[in-house]
């Protein structure tokens, strides 16, 4: 079987599990595809997923109710073992990054990272990747009989339902304790779509000037154009936004329809976090920055004065 | 205790990256230090600086040439250095084998591995050697304290951060935050060349790679380029701008 291990967000399936879904019909390996529900109260994530799949397996219980690689690791390899899963599908989630090196081990398979692309060939398996910031996509192989495989978000299209809905079954799982003690917990809400999920991003960077200057052009930006906001390193480092809004090489990798760059220079860390974006938006008064070399359309001029003249536009 | 600090140099991220022969080529590239290893290095002087009786060994698997970073290791004040000279490139699974090896032979206690490599963009490394030790991880640690053996710190997690507490021996994974790595400084860098490196093989380890790189390309998309004058009137270019959005590239309503 090929199993894919279902990611949700606050208690709703994620779309990176339909995406996994589609990599999973494209993998070619013989087999049903699986999704593996893990957690506690998952019942109606079980029951959504059950629409794109051949086979639904439920962990439901308590003590699922809290993520650790440890526990997710054994989890998955044993259901993986279980069903002689020939290849293991797993969000590039921050937690699927995390345990994903984990399952490999315990399963003696090699880890393919953040695959852009996956195909097996008469046995081998070919997978490609970006590296180096995301400037270079390298493609690798293995013959190995069972692989584990993250999935980058945004990268495939999210599957279709299918014509009839997977039957589920429940699953024992031995389950070690965790080791790391979760002593508390930052959630960085926000009533914005997610920044990995959301079709338009509007990022912000120093040339927006401070805090409030964000606060006064970013923001109603994004909330007219019903995006997700997106900041640089060095305003983040400043003080003037929250980490969980970083775009770049040790922020969020972001891949959406539009990428709005307002006051961004565009150093190297922050387009590996952006440079896929479907289409490039530049605002920065220097027509010399980097960020205009990847931008598909552009103004060069004063922010404080660009941003608000777009506001007006789109009122039209 | 002792503290293993995994080293990887990497190409400077303000070089440009070429590709000969399906092959990313480092060859005259300016090379450094990882700054996910760096953030490793600096945190474990810290915990030693800090009171914690212990030995800092950098460690790094790799060729020849990587013996600079490690030089940079020992000058910024870890106390001495290994190094699994190879040419074998070698993925994240199959080289934590070779880093438990290590880690088991000098009984050590903490091990410090970068979040994210900066050349082949990888996260695993750290998580891969704990769970081959059957030790707990730390993952993109942004904070972190040492209380007889028990680490404290933060950490990011899917939607936003975690406060953790955990007990050595332990993995933990570095995250921009953590500290500011200090620069070698002159009597730094003349003490490191008395430090101790250790080269060892990788044929001791009986370790091989389990992906084999088949290419690499530069894929540039390419851009349309439009770009506009804002400066006399951002008005006109505004209005320009949400038109070409709405009806050419009709990404916006």
């Amino acid at each position: 079987m090929i199993l894919i291990v279902a990611e949700m967000s606050g208690g709703k399936l994620s779309k990176s599990t339909l995406e996994m879904v589609a990599a999973a019909r494209q993998i070619g390996r013989a087999g049903d595809v699986t999704a593996l529900v893990l957690g506690s109260g998952v019942a109606a994530v079980a029951a959504e997923v059950a629409k794109y799949v051949d086979q639904v397996l439920v962990g439901d219980m308590p003590a699922l109710a809290q993520y650790g690689p440890e526990v997710w690791a054994a989890a998955v390899a044993q259901i993986a073992r279980e069903g002689e899963a020939t290849a293991i599908l797993i969000g590039g989630s921050r937690s699927g990054r995390e345990y994903s090196p984990r399952v490999a081990v315990k399963l003696d398979a090699p880890l393919l990272e953040d695959v852009i692309a996956v195909k097996d060939s008469g046995g081998v398996l070919t997978a490609s990747h970006y590296t180096f910031l995301a400037r270079v996509t390298e493609t690798v192989e293995t013959s190995a009989k069972v692989v584990v495989v993250t999935v980058k978000p945004g990268a495939f299209a999210p599957a279709a339902p299918l014509a009839s809905v997977a039957e589920q079954f429940d699953v024992d799982l031995a389950l070690p304790e965790s080791r790391l003690k979760v002593t508390g917990k930052t959630t960085e809400k926000s009533d914005r779509v997610s920044l990995t999920e959301a079709d338009i991003v509007v990022s912000g960077g120093r040339g927006v000037g401070s805090a409030e200057g964000f606060e006064t052009m970013i923001v109603p930006l994004a909330d007219r154009l019903g995006a997700a906001v997106g900041a640089t390193r060095a305003i983040v480092d400043a003080g003037w936004r929250p980490y969980a809004e970083q775009v770049g090489q040790t922020g969020k990798t972001v891949q959406p329809k539009v990428y709005i760059a307002v006051g961004i220079s565009g150093a190297v860390q922050h387009l590996s976090g952006m440079n896929k974006s479907k289409v490039i938006v530049a605002i920065n008064k220097d027509a010399e920055a980097p960020i205009f070399k990847v931008a598909d359309y552009g103004i060069v001029g004063d922010v404080k004065v660009v941003v608000p003249a777009i506001l007006d536009e789109l009122k039209k | 205790m002792r503290i293993l600090t995994l080293i990887r140099q990497v190409l400077d991220a303000e070089e440009s990256v070429r590709v000969e022969s399906g092959a990313v080529a480092l060859g005259s590239s300016k090379l450094v230090m990882d700054t996910m290893d760096e953030y490793g290095v600096e945190e474990a002087l810290r915990l030693k600086e800090g009171g914690a009786e212990a030995e800092v060994v950098a460690v790094a698997v790799g060729p020849a040439r990587m013996q600079d970073a490690l030089r940079t290791a020992l000058a910024m004040g870890a106390d001495r250095a290994i190094h699994v000279e190879t040419d074998v490139v070698l993925d994240a699974i199959a080289l934590s084998k070779v880093v438990a090896a290590i880690a088991k032979e000098e009984a050590a206690d903490l091990i410090f591995s970068g979040g994210q490599q900066a050349d082949w963009d990888s996260h695993a490394l750290g998580a891969a050697v704990a769970e081959r030790l059957g030790w707990p991880q730390a993952t993109w640690t942004s904070a972190l304290e040492l209380a007889g053996t028990t680490l404290t710190g933060k950490h990011d997690v899917d939607e936003g951060s975690e406060s953790f507490s955990v007990d050595l021996p332990a993995v933990v994974t570095t995250q921009q935050g953590l500290n500011e790595p200090r620069y070698p400084t002159l009597p730094g860098i003349m003490k490191a060349k008395k430090k101790e490196m250790r080269k060892e093989t990788l044929e001791r380890f009986g370790v091989a790679p389990l992906l084999i790189v088949k290419g690499a390309e530069i894929q540039v998309k390419a851009r349309l380029g439009k770009i506009l004058d804002g400066k006399k009137d951002a008005q006109a270019a505004a209005a320009e701008l949400v038109g070409l959005l709405r009806n050419e590239a009709r990404v916006i309503a």
